[in-house]
């Protein structure tokens, strides 16, 4: 037993000898024990390694640290952590016995056992182990002369528990003591700041979005569809009147339906998962079974109704079997009839989409092509507000975690995020695309959507901000035309003019798959790294950055010039006129034409 | 729009024309008809009374007669034309029938109603539906907002929201797709269906149930009692504390007062010794009720109850002492908590008390800090100074002693000064020694202290008329340097006083203060006559220049004495000599003098140059020593390393770059920041921040598990939004988050309405 190491050993203590014949060696056993007894008092005081320099000091300030004779009834019941301290000595008179000072006539000498233990050799320790015993013995019989107490001394005690630093079995982990002395661990703001810049250039690295691309539609996909139970199944409809099944897992076409004559127009499945709708050029609404026919059997509709105008979108209640149609007005249907149960116009032009809201199951959006967005109530038939913009709304998505708010995809290349209640006054415009935005989609968490544009990329926007914070392209992928973020809000799915469906990650640099503990620490630390020092610019360039392609990037460029004059021409016109004659338009409602009560 | 108003105004205007004409027209016409008509008029005058001697008022029947002047368009003559046609009229038989009094009836009540209005168009209608569904509409999502906010003010989200059951199918589930095929276990069913135990699918009795049910009930019927308990608990201490107040016991309510009373101040005593700050509060307050008491003498002898006690207490001994008790009561609530020493001014020397009340060290103060500006302040107390007479002739000496070096110009009248204040010191001290031997004898202490103000006085006066003398002599010397021939002036008193009283306003800063001196001077000093006084105020006014030379010295002496420059500036220098341009506007210039004192201390060229030179010190590289005292040879307290190893372990550093101020000796131009470290940092404060300190502090904190206990840097690191892989998140429902999913359907109206739909069915067949 090597404990207290060389270094650690009381020179006082060593210098004499303790008196008192040696007798022969004991046992190891009792050795351990008594070693035990004494140095857990010189281990538990420090939380962290004590280096040379350290206990050098301690031997300065506290001369015996672990002066403590272990009482008889500790001596052989000692256990970890086992008070002690109830049945100790005054330690005055150990120390003034250690220091050489006149003994009590009572005592023995065998009393400077523990500090033996500590202080001396290895020997040295057996010799005082075996007195030990004696004077416990004295202890028990005699109480401790008031004389004793006369000139007291403290002394600090070092008390370590091995609960603290012994592990229970071998697979646990090893408790590593740690000193958060600010001290110890200088320059926190430049270190945690070369964390962050590291975080962000690996967030960079690890940037690669797109997972798989999903081919098999002979024409470009138009339309798509979450499974609501299921998060693998995906459906979509193309051009050329064909829908199709996908497996995501697995990547592959699970059915192929020739559903429509001309463009599947819009495809939404029932609340339930059984079944899904299409709507296609042919004017006719068909339901289809979600599993496929059996063998040998013809894939046939459920039900297929027939209407009198094209059928442009169609979207399914969540939660009754009732779903709404637009084309020439918006139409709500009940699954059985083949006669809606209600239209609902508001002037006369051809309706784009139509969209449930997800929480408030009553309420619709739908937007035309007259440059309006028009809410209804189902409830009570009739059409709400209705608000023009500049330019055509091409759909519209609602929050799927905030009842009133939605975000509409404009031809002005922008979003406009709108709380339903205060139309006048979009809540965020969505500005960085470069062409229409044909499509967008919330994620389900209601944080951050995706929006899908002509301009041959997708963008996914923070709820609350402006800018985007990502945008996805490839070479190959063309015209966007719809986009879907699934139901786990992990992926992104999109739909192209060239006839592919990409899937892509929400979140570029996430790891896939099961994260150890470690990991998902690691994670956290470093995406709250990035998020503290986000401002600082050299991050700042780096988490921004993004490859565009050339006709994007050229583009931004040219919008950003051409923004510029816009601004500059106001400016002027402003400075040149009358004061208060023009006025200054903010922002988010330079877009709103007017709202129609 | 300005064209339609103006169309509107006109209209308006010309309708007011009109009426305006309408009156005049119309009398026009009367007055036309009145020629014609006047036969008629009597004519019909006599049928009224013919058919009032009927008794009747019998309804006129308009009778056409051929005759008659006035003929209508229709061949009708228009008399009666002015009456309604009543419906009822035309009913009117000759005989009255019973079966037409009903029909009148109801033609009354067609009368009574009014017409119905037009509907209104179409689109209006149904703007109008839209409007009101849009406020319910915006009403039902309202009640969404403070999820929305707490959701996105959320320091943690995990999706999805609801907690998923676990997907264990119920026992009774498992159950029924199982059948007992063996024969024992069909016994055991067979007993079971006996007992009317469930086997598949209620997994509880009937009974069970129920009993479940109950237990809301109990709960609900303790919480019932509970309330009924506080309810009853309320209502006991109301009645407790009405009985108490009902109490008619003036000896209750006076105990109950007193305790009240002896708790409150025990209160303030903890107060005071926990909270000094709200003792002192509270001190105010107990001063306030004085105040109060003072102002409404509430327990004077003034009230009726005293009155009828005062007649009392004659005979009875204890209205007396009633009246007593109050009267003590009143001389307690009236007494002044903080007592000021006042008594000693009137007996002992005033300078002692002047003294005592502002000594040096607080006018100091409050010269520093008192005050916005205290140059201004100044040049008023100067104003104010001569009205106030001659106190402190302790101060003059040190004065003297200023004056006698700084200036040689005075140094002659200062040194007569000097002899005749010394004078004064030893009368002064005479004095005091005869006010002892007063203090001795306490018996007629009265009169000795009479006769020790009276010998002040006369000091007083021996004083003046030395002073006068002195500064006649001066004043001479002044007219002569002076341009503008100098008044004389009669009034022999205040001028003596002036430069005495001039030295002393140091020690008094503010207006109040010293006429509150002079006041007390006047007290004293029963015999300077008041006409006297006022003349001094007189003379106060700005033609009064031979005053000024005096005013620039005493002036110099007061800022020497408040030692407030410590160089000689200049100015004050060339004040030393008087050169007065009397021509000028006297208190313009002394303002500005005043100014170009009080700032002659900092000079701001000086001090530049110095700030600069720190500003460059402090911007060069500094050397670094490495010397290690007590390596390679001795070491300790007093012995320093060698020159040699100085100068080996010295470090020079290097020469920076020339700074950009260098040949610019006007201006300092920072060099701290650090064009490499500036790429790093923020340059414009980031949004939600309101200061950059904020923002400093939210970086300053380190967030890692370097700096941090573990927990604390899982708190801290923790995602806002956390979702779980291959999890659908469901849309948010109302059942989420606590509120109750209305049962109604979303179906339109008309789909729950039958009829209705029929009705738009057999409408679109129509169609």
């Amino acid at each position: 037993m090597q404990w207290p190491p060389p270094w650690r050993r009381s020179p006082l203590v060593s210098a004499t000898p303790p008196p008192g014949p040696t007798t022969g060696l004991l046992r190891p056993r009792r050795v351990s024990e008594a070693g035990d007894s004494s140095t857990e008092g010189a281990r538990t005081g420090h939380s962290h390694y004590v280096t040379p320099a350290e206990s050098a000091m301690e031997r300065r300030s506290q001369p015996f640290p672990s002066l403590r004779p272990a009482s008889p009834t500790n001596a052989p019941a000692h256990g970890r952590g086992s008070d002690c301290t109830a049945k100790e000595p005054p330690l005055a008179n150990v120390c003034r016995q250690n220091y050489g000072a006149a003994q009590d006539p009572v005592e023995p000498a065998g009393r400077r056992s523990a500090s033996h233990v500590t202080g001396s050799s290895l020997g040295k320790a057996e010799v005082a182990c075996g007195r030990r015993w004696r004077w416990a013995e004295l202890v028990a019989n005699s109480s401790w002369s008031p004389a004793g107490r006369a000139t007291e001394m403290k002394v600090k005690m070092l008390s370590r528990n091995p609960d603290n630093y012994v592990r229970e079995t071998k697979l646990d982990l090893q408790r590593v003591p740690r000193n958060y002395d600010p001290a110890l661990h200088p320059f926190e703001v430049p270190r945690e700041y070369v964390r962050a810049l590291n975080a962000t250039k690996l967030e960079r690295v690890f940037a690669k979005p797109f997972l798989a691309s999903l081919d098999g539609h002979r024409d470009g996909v138009n339309c798509l569809a979450k499974h609501p139970e299921n998060l693998a199944t995906v459906l979509s409809g193309a051009c050329d009147g064909e829908v199709r099944i996908w497996n995501l897992t697995q990547r592959n076409c699970i059915r192929t339906i020739q559903a429509h004559e001309g463009f599947v127009r819009g495809i939404c499945t029932r609340f339930c998962g059984t079944s899904f709708f299409t709507v296609g050029d042919d004017k006719t609404v068909k339901q289809w079974k979600m599993d496929g026919p059996g063998y040998g059997d013809e894939e046939e509709p459920l039900h297929t109704i027939l209407g009198k105008t094209v059928y442009t979108g169609i979207d399914h209640h969540w939660k009754e079997a009732v779903f709404a149609t637009c084309g020439q007005q918006v139409d709500i249907w009940d699954e059985q009839r083949t006669n809606p149960i209600c239209s609902m116009t508001w002037g006369f032009d051809s309706i784009s989409s139509v969209k449930f809201n997800p929480i408030e199951t009553f309420l619709l959006g739908s937007c035309a092509s007259d440059r309006n967005i028009v809410l209804y109530d189902m409830r009570q038939a009739t059409p709400l507000k209705k608000v023009i913009l500049d330019m055509r709304t091409n759909t519209i998505c609602w929050n799927p975690m905030e009842a009133f708010i939605f975000t509409a995809a404009n031809e002005d290349y922008n979003l406009y995020t709108f709380d339903m209640r205060a139309l006048d006054t979009p809540v965020m415009v969505h500005m960085d695309h470069v062409s229409a935005v044909l499509d967008v989609d919330y994620s389900p968490t209601g944080k951050e959507f995706v929006s899908a544009s002509f301009d041959k990329s997708i963008r996914i926007f923070p709820v609350d901000k402006s800018r985007s914070r990502e945008v996805y392209h490839t070479k190959r992928m063309q015209h966007v035309i719809c986009v879907k973020w699934t139901s786990d809000s992990k992926y992104i799915m999109c739909g192209s003019d060239e006839m592919n469906i990409r899937l892509w990650k929400a979140n570029a640099s996430e790891k896939l798959g099961v994260l150890t503990s470690r990991e998902k620490a690691a994670k956290d630390y470093n995406q709250k790294l990035k998020e503290k020092f986000q401002h600082y610019p050299h991050i700042k360039r780096i988490a921004r950055h993004r490859h565009l392609p050339k006709s994007i990037y050229s583009q931004i460029q040219e919008q950003r010039i051409m923004k510029e004059a816009r601004r500059r021409k106001e400016v002027n016109r402003i400075k040149h006129s009358k004061p208060g004659s023009v006025p200054i338009v903010s922002e988010k409602k330079k877009h709103v034409v007017a709202v129609v009560k | 729009m300005t064209a339609n108003r103006l169309a509107e105004s006109l209209l308006a205007l010309s309708q007011q024309e009109e009426l305006a004409d309408l009156p005049k027209d119309y009398l026009l016409s009367e007055s036309e008809d009145e020629g014609d008509n006047d036969g008629e008029r009597k004519h019909q005058k006599l049928l009224e009374a013919i058919s009032s001697l009927d008794g009747k008022n019998r309804r006129k029947l308009a009778e056409r007669s051929e005759a008659s002047l006035k003929v209508s368009e229709f061949n009708v003559s228009s008399e009666g034309s002015g009456e309604k046609l009543v419906l009822a009229d035309l009913l009117e038989p000759v005989k009255t029938s019973s079966s037409l009094a009903t029909v009148k009836k109801q033609l009354s009540r067609v009368k009574s109603k009014k017409t119905v209005e037009l509907p209104l168009n179409k689109e209006e209608i149904e703007r109008i539906h839209r409007e009101v569904a849009f406020n319910k509409t915006a009403q039902v999502l309202s009640k969404w907002d403070p999820v929305v906010l707490k959701n996105r003010q959320a320091e943690q989200l995990v999706f999805p929201l609801e907690k998923e059951e676990p997907a264990i199918a119920p026992i009774e589930h498992v159950l029924s797709g199982w059948k007992a095929r063996t024969p024992l276990e069909q016994e055991i069913f067979n007993l079971l269906h006996k007992n009317k135990q469930p086997v598949t699918d209620p997994l509880l009795t009937p009974v069970e149930k129920a009993s479940l049910r109950a237990m809301s009930l109990e709960e609900a019927k303790m919480r019932r009692a509970e309330l009924q308990r506080a309810r009853a608990l309320q209502s006991y201490y109301e009645a407790k504390a009405r009985r108490e107040k009902k109490i008619k016991s003036k000896k209750y309510h006076k105990v109950v007062k007193k305790g009240k009373a002896k708790k409150a101040l025990k209160e303030f005593e903890q107060l005071r010794k926990v909270n000094p700050a709200a003792a002192l509060e509270e001190l105010e307050k107990i001063e306030k009720a004085r105040m109060m008491e003072r102002m409404s003498l509430k327990h004077q002898n003034s009230g009726k109850w005293a009155k009828s006690k005062a007649i009392m207490a004659k005979y009875d001994l204890e209205a007396r002492q009633a009246m007593q008790e109050q009267l003590s009561k009143n001389k307690e609530l009236t007494q002044k908590l903080q007592v000021a020493s006042e008594s000693e001014e009137e007996e002992g020397g005033t300078e002692d008390v002047e003294e005592l009340l502002v000594p040096d060290v607080v006018n100091e103060v409050q010269m520093n800090a008192d005050g916005p500006n205290p140059w201004m302040l100044r040049s008023c107390t100067s104003d104010t100074k001569e009205a106030a007479t001659q106190e402190d002739p302790e101060q003059l000496p040190e004065l003297e002693a200023h004056g006698v070096s700084e200036s040689e110009g005075e140094e002659r009248p200062m040194a007569e000064e000097e002899i005749l204040l010394r004078e004064f010191e030893e009368r002064r001290s005479l004095r005091k020694r005869s006010e002892l031997s007063q203090d001795a004898e306490p018996a007629g202490s009265q009169e000795t202290i009479d006769s020790g103000s009276q010998e002040v006085l006369s000091e007083l006066r021996v004083l003046s008329q030395k002073l006068k003398e002195n500064h006649q002599s001066r004043k001479q010397k002044a007219s002569s340097e002076g341009t503008i021939p100098q008044v004389q002036r009669e009034e022999p008193a205040p001028e003596e006083e002036e430069p005495l009283l001039l030295q002393r306003p140091e020690r008094v800063q503010t207006l109040e203060e010293l006429e509150e001196l002079g006041k007390e001077e006047c007290f004293q000093n029963k015999e300077l006559p008041r006409p006297v006084l006022e003349e001094q105020q007189s003379e106060r006014t700005p033609n009064n220049r031979p005053d000024a030379p005096k005013e620039k010295k005493k002036k110099e002496q007061m800022i020497d004495l408040q030692n407030l420059l410590t160089t000689q500036s200049p100015s004050v220098k060339s004040l030393a000599v008087p050169t007065i341009e009397e021509l000028e506007d006297e208190e313009e210039r002394n303002h500005r003098q005043m100014i170009k004192e009080a700032f002659a201390g900092d000079d701001v060229i000086r001090d530049f140059l110095k700030e600069k030179r720190e500003a460059v010190e402090a911007s060069k590289p500094k050397d670094v020593d490495l010397t290690l005292p007590g390596w390679g040879e001795w070491g300790g307290v007093g012995l320093k390393p060698s020159a040699k190893k100085r100068r080996r372990f010295l470090i020079k550093a290097p020469e920076g770059p020339p700074r950009k101020d260098k040949n610019l000796p006007n201006v300092i131009i920072s060099e701290k920041r650090n064009i490499h470290a500036a790429a790093h940092q923020v340059q414009v404060l980031p949004y939600p921040f309101t200061h950059h300190r904020q923002f400093e502090r939210t970086i300053q904190t380190p967030i890692g598990s370097t700096w941090n206990t573990q927990r604390a840097f899982q708190k801290l690191t923790t995602p806002k939004v956390v979702t779980k892989p291959g999890h659908i998140i469901k849309p948010i429902k109302a059942e989420d988050v606590g509120y109750q999913s209305s049962s109604r359907s979303d179906l339109p109206v008309i789909q729950r309405n039958p009829k209705r739909i029929t009705t738009r069915h057999n409408k679109e067949e129509k169609l």
